[in-house]
């Protein structure tokens, strides 16, 4: 079993040293008292009603020990703590800014040279990066448990953590502040590249994986947008109203829209959904659903379409 | 002349007198107590049962038992009603309702109307948030803003309901702290009360101090929600972490109300079943005052990563490590009392014994969460589920446990089956490992808490986890029974079944009304066994 993520962070194996270290002052403890405790309680049973005990009310000695000892290594355990969490806490000059946006349910990310991601950061390994955070709407929080960062998201403030990813590879995003319905399903991905895949992915247009993606079927492709750019978070497969219309018989589906006009599901119809939700919003549903304009490149688009139409 | 014996008053147990209106309108003290303790506990099942609902459904890393929104729904019942309907009112509200008076030889509390006021002011909170389950809050008991202002769900019914709960926790804290100060009996020094007492006082003046602020903060939320004033807005120019310095100014000393009343117990406890002096009375005395007086200092430790400044997290990160002392001393003193003792495992000193085995392993993984660099990573994870739990069960409820053991002859004038609370407090013991141990080491690999649904690689330790509920659940189910069945076929408890010498085993099984025949004069502490007597030359 692993018992904790592979540190891929520089700030990883610090951490990690924090937790090892209280870990064994605590199984100390913990063996000590547990074994003193049950030894006692063996050891002392009682024999006979009648057996006689000693008036011993305490001990002062004792009681300057275990209040010094304990005292001095919890100081020296506070002090580590902390000279970790500062170095946690102070980015430093040469770190890069990537922009986070966090809003129900999920990330996007806006890089220093224009690029936007969703749900999926892209980093280059051993670069330091400075996270500048913002909510949209509730708190959330930016957790990736293999570097051992995390911070809350707010609205109307930005807030900030920074990282130097040390693994090339590809780990967990979680909210970690309870924002709503679609929490659980506010997934991300840290993606960390050598820095020639970085120069690549910088330079390559939209956000596709490049080949790995061109040789998926459009369905299929979609299916993996969809479980992947957050529209699980909103919309389900099986006919339950999650926030947004389900995608279950979607393709073709009528209606009617807020402004009492009457609407097809068709492909165009659904492409102008995800471009610009709020100008034909069915009637009934809340706007706020986020646009993929500049999210999802056209070819995306379609895949998605394609994977709707056989949501039967 | 003939000598006559003055006829001394019958004993009339403080249970005979029957009727519905003896009830509901009771000033006794020990009345009010079954009232508060049938109240708390019938709220601990349903919460429990909706635990068991959770972890049902966490058993599959799906939705697929409940949607997502019912979860958070009942993650937010469960937390509701265990902490404000449960745990707050507690120990203090049931045993210490009963006890006080009884071992401080008092005949009542100082203000037995206000005493009755307040419980009815405790059921006026719960009639409120019944309501409220017409379109229940999906906030999390953490009731945390922007959300809670915004959400689709009642939440103004649940925090109105709270709020008018927490004036009966406010007067029921005012009441023992008077009581404590002007009602012992005479002798009855400072530094001869039973733990029971000094934990009790630490607690009401956390309970009189503390409780305002929630109150206020939870009207805040209201108005924010009613009338968008904009407390936590920014867009108005507000702040959403405000609520949480509000919101935690309250409920980190609300942590003490639950706990230091349970270490009371515990104090009680250990020295009858081992017939030894508690180790160290005026320290654990202390303690209890030292804990809740920092208790005061240390709420920001719940938000490390809120965006509070690196300098606020450094100082309460500081505080709180302080903290940990007075409650380490606690520990090692009730060991120590052990030392060649006379040590019987009736059921209650199991769960007391029990108690300082698993508060133990919920303090120490507090150290963990007090520590700026290793909190970062845990905080809002599992981790936190599984060190809350151990002091809230581990500690609380194995306090509360206990209690209900140890005076239920005196309370109730009947005895239970020893055989059968030996096993159900077994099986409580492992199925609450079973169920919070794994999620120790799911936090530490990166789980998040509240989490409806989950990523696969977490399901065994899940799943493991739920199978140690249903064993929990068991052993409190075997627990109630044989508790209730005692009431009805029971054998008849004797005064003092196990030689204990503090006040309330030196009337009968269950005390009369009026508790003493004669206020007693108290000459020694409570802890005086193995004294040997002087003997007169």
């Amino acid at each position: 079993m692993t018992w904790i993520p592979e540190a891929a962070s520089n700030l990883a194996g610090k951490v990690d040293g924090v937790l090892l270290v209280i870990t064994l002052i605590s199984l100390f403890f913990f063996v000590l008292i547990s074994a003193v405790l049950i030894y006692f309680a063996v050891k002392y049973r009682r024999r006979r009603e009648d057996e006689e005990t000693p008036y011993i009310t305490g001990n002062e000695t004792l009681e300057i020990i275990w209040t010094v000892i304990p005292s001095i290594l919890l100081i020296l355990l506070f002090v580590y703590g902390f000279v970790v969490y500062k170095e946690m806490r102070t980015p430093p000059a040469d770190s890069v800014d990537i922009t986070v946006t966090g809003k129900q349910w999920l990330w996007t990310f806006d890089y220093y040279n224009g690029k936007k991601t969703l749900n999926e950061l892209y980093v280059q390994q051993n670069r330091p990066v400075r996270m500048i955070m913002r909510a949209d709407d509730v708190l959330h929080s930016f957790f990736i448990p293999a570097f051992r960062v995390k911070q809350d998201i707010l609205p109307g403030r930005y807030t900030q953590l920074w990282f130097t990813p040390t693994k090339i590879g590809t780990f967990d995003i979680f909210c970690a502040e309870y924002c709503g319905t679609g929490h659980s399903a506010m997934l991300g991905k840290v993606v960390v590249l050598s820095p020639e895949a970085y120069d690549i992915w910088e330079k390559g247009i939209g956000v596709d994986d490049g080949a790995a993606v061109a040789s998926l079927p459009p369905a299929e492709l979609g299916e993996k947008i969809y479980k992947e750019k957050g529209c699980n978070a909103c919309h389900s497969i099986d006919g339950s109203v999650v926030i947004g219309p389900s995608f279950k018989g979607l393709y073709g589906r009528t209606g009617v829209l807020e402004g009492g006009s009457s609407y097809t599901a068709d492909e165009n119809y659904i492409m102008k959904s995800i471009l610009e939700p709020q100008e034909e919003l069915v009637e009934g549903f809340q706007p706020v659903m986020p646009s993929f304009k500049g999210i999802l490149s056209e070819g995306e688009i379609t895949a998605v379409i394609a994977y709707i139409k056989t949501l039967k | 002349m003939a000598n006559h014996t003055i006829a001394t008053n019958v004993y009339v147990p403080f249970l005979e007198k029957k009727g519905f209106l003896s009830w509901f309108l009771t000033t006794d003290h020990k009345r009010i107590g079954i009232l508060y303790l049938v109240s708390i506990s019938l709220f601990f099942l349903i919460a429990g049962i909706i635990a068991l609902l959770m972890r049902f459904e966490l058993m599959t890393p799906a939705a697929d038992f409940v949607s997502p929104h019912t979860y958070n729904v009942l993650f937010t019942l469960h937390g509701s009603l265990m902490v404000f309907f449960f745990i707050v009112p507690g120990l203090a509200a049931s045993f210490g309702n009963f006890l006080i008076p009884l071992m401080i030889g008092a005949p009542d509390v100082a203000f037995p109307k206000l005493n009755l006021g307040s419980y009815w002011i405790y059921i006026a909170g719960t009639i409120i948030v019944l309501f409220a389950l017409l379109q229940p809050a999906d906030t999390g008991w953490t009731f945390y803003t922007p959300y809670s202002a915004t959400t689709d769900t009642d939440v103004i019914l649940i925090t109105f309901g709270v709020f008018v709960l927490g004036f009966s926790s406010i007067l029921t804290g005012l009441n023992f702290i008077v009581t404590i100060h002007k009602m012992r009996a005479p002798g009855m020094t400072w530094h001869r009360l039973p733990l029971f007492i000094w934990a009790s006082y630490a607690t009401a003046i956390l309970q009189l101090l503390a409780t305002p602020v929630v109150g206020i903060t939870l009207l805040l939320l209201i108005a924010e929600r009613s009338l968008g004033v904009g407390f936590f807005d920014p867009a108005k120019g507000g702040d959403p972490v405000l609520f949480q310095n509000f919101f935690w100014f309250y409920s980190h000393p609300a942590v003490y109300i639950m706990i230091i009343p349970a270490m009371g117990v515990i104090s009680e406890i250990i020295p009858v079943f081992s017939r030894k002096p508690i180790f160290g009375y005026k320290a654990i005395a202390y303690s209890s005052l030292g804990i809740a007086f920092i208790s005061f200092l240390v709420w920001a430790h719940h938000m490390f990563t809120s965006g509070i400044s690196e300098v606020a997290a450094t100082i309460f990160s500081f505080l709180t490590f302080l903290v940990a002392i007075p409650t380490a001393i606690k520990v090692f003193n009730w060991i120590a009392t052990l030392y060649k003792g006379s040590i019987e495992l009736h059921s209650a000193m199991l769960y007391a014994l029990g108690f300082i085995f698993l508060f133990t392993i919920g303090g120490l993984t507090g150290v963990f969460l007090g520590a700026l660099a290793a909190d970062i990573h845990l905080h809002d994870t599992y981790f936190v589920v599984a060190h809350m739990h151990y002091v809230m069960i581990g500690g609380t409820v194995m306090g509360f446990f206990g209690a209900i053991h140890f005076w239920y002859p005196k309370w109730f004038g009947k005895m239970f089956n020893e055989s059968v609370a030996k096993l159900s407090w077994f099986l409580v013991f492992v199925g609450f490992n079973v169920t919070f141990f794994p999620q120790f080491f799911l936090g530490i690999q990166g789980m998040p808490r509240r989490y409806a649904t989950y990523p696969e690689e977490f399901q065994s330790l899940m799943a493991l986890s739920t199978y140690g509920s249903w064993l929990l659940g068991l052993g409190v189910l075997i627990m109630t029974v044989n508790l209730l069945k005692g009431l009805f076929s029971g054998e008849k408890a004797p005064q003092n079944p196990y030689g204990s010498l503090s006040l309330e085993w030196q009337v009968p099984s269950p005390p009369p009304h009026e508790n003493f025949e004669e206020i007693p004069h108290v000459t020694d502490w409570t802890y005086g066994y193995g004294k040997k007597k002087e003997v007169d030359a």
